[in-house]
């Protein structure tokens, strides 16, 4: 039977860290997607409507 | 509460372990105060531009050109940390404090970079990403790992790296280079060497200690202070050249004469006083001024460029 591979357990401190850096990086990735989704509707502007159909 | 994930395999973090650091620390390795400046400058250029860019994709082009100076900080950090923990001025940045791990470090410099040139091609155009893409290069590779522990010349050659803002602002408008916008990264090119060897003569120690070949010590204080006049010399007029060519208006031509006399008039007093506390507090007004000196000339610009009548 293979061993269990060694853990480390995070302290409190750690815990805490890791969890602010994760927050930070929903609301940056959040960020992204509003950002990019205004700017595709600021390029295309009323370019939309007048293509080609 | 305890999860399972909170339990990571050791093999995956045997060299390093858990990350260390917290949000702050990636806010550091920004330099925010850098990043201001670059904001400020880029700002100009771009207002300036003759173009009509709807303000949204403006302000994105902008956020683009702030995080790529950001990226460019923290390629520095990365590289750097060894001098930098040898500095009392630099020691506490997250890297040589050991609150982050250099491949931390280097990981997000990268990813912001590609991120703001990539997105800066999307919300502008692709004159402006390559110029932001070599600012990057510049400061990170130029300077951060040839230049600054080669050549007691770094800041000066390395300056233009901290003077391309208003370049690629004005290319984030109009796809191009133009005579206004070199000349703004001239005024910026000519500031950088009396700044940077102002901080030098107050903290000349730190720099010897880290081994970096800033002119202090490696030229002496004397020859320092003559760098700083001869500079200063050349900036005090090139500041008045936007009111010359025209770009500049009533405003501005007197703030910059006003400004530039000032600056020259500390700069005199910095080649003058050489000994004790009184030297160092000429080389501190200086640097303190300096900082002044390029916000007030560029805020004249954006002032008159911002409040101007139309047809006048």
């Amino acid at each position: 039977m293979a061993e269990e591979p060694k853990k480390v357990v995070l302290t409190e401190e750690q815990q805490r860290r890791r969890r602010t850096r994760n927050i930070a990086m929903a609301v940056i990735l959040g960020g992204l997607v509003v950002l990019f989704y205004i700017l595709t509707l600021f390029k295309l502007g009323g370019n939309v409507a007048n293509r080609p159909m | 509460m305890s999860f399972a994930h909170d339990q990571i395999p050791l093999a995956a973090d045997a060299a390093t372990g858990p990350s260390r650091a917290e949000v702050r620390d990636f806010v550091t390795l920004l330099k925010p105060r850098v990043m201001s400046l670059v904001v400020f400058t880029a700002l100009v250029g771009m207002v300036l531009a003759p173009a009509d860019v709807h303000p949204v994709l403006a302000a994105i082009s902008l956020l683009c050109i702030a995080i790529g100076a950001g990226a460019s900080g923290a390629l520095n950090m990365w590289w750097d940390a060894d001098i930098d923990a040898k500095m009392t001025r630099t020691r506490g940045r997250p890297v040589p404090a050991g609150r982050m791990e250099p491949g931390e470090a280097l990981a997000f410099g990268m990813v912001l970079s590609c991120g703001s040139v990539l997105t800066l091609y999307l919300a502008a155009n692709w004159q402006a990403a390559a110029l932001l893409a070599f600012t990057i290069f510049f400061y990170a590779v130029i300077y951060t790992m040839w230049l600054k522990r080669w050549t007691a010349q770094n800041i000066v050659i390395g300056g233009a790296a901290g003077a391309f803002p208003p370049i690629v602002g004005w290319a984030a408008m109009t796809g191009s280079v133009s005579v206004e916008s070199i000349v703004l990264f001239l005024i910026i090119f000519f500031w950088t060497p009396p700044h940077f060897w102002a901080l030098a003569l107050v903290k000349p120690g730190d720099y010897e200690r880290a081994g970096v070949p800033m002119l202090p010590v490696v030229a002496g204080g004397d020859e320092t202070r003559r760098q700083i006049l001869i500079y200063s010399v050349l900036l005090a007029p090139l500041g008045v050249v936007p009111y010359v060519m025209g770009f500049g208006g009533l405003v501005y031509g007197v703030v910059s004469v006003a400004a530039g006399a000032l600056f020259l008039l500390l700069a005199m007093r910095v080649f003058r006083v050489r000994t004790g506390d009184a030297a160092v507090k000429a080389a501190r007004d200086l640097f303190a001024y300096s900082i002044l000196y390029l916000f007030v000339l560029f805020a004249a610009l954006l002032g008159e460029a911002v409040f101007a009548v139309p047809g006048v």
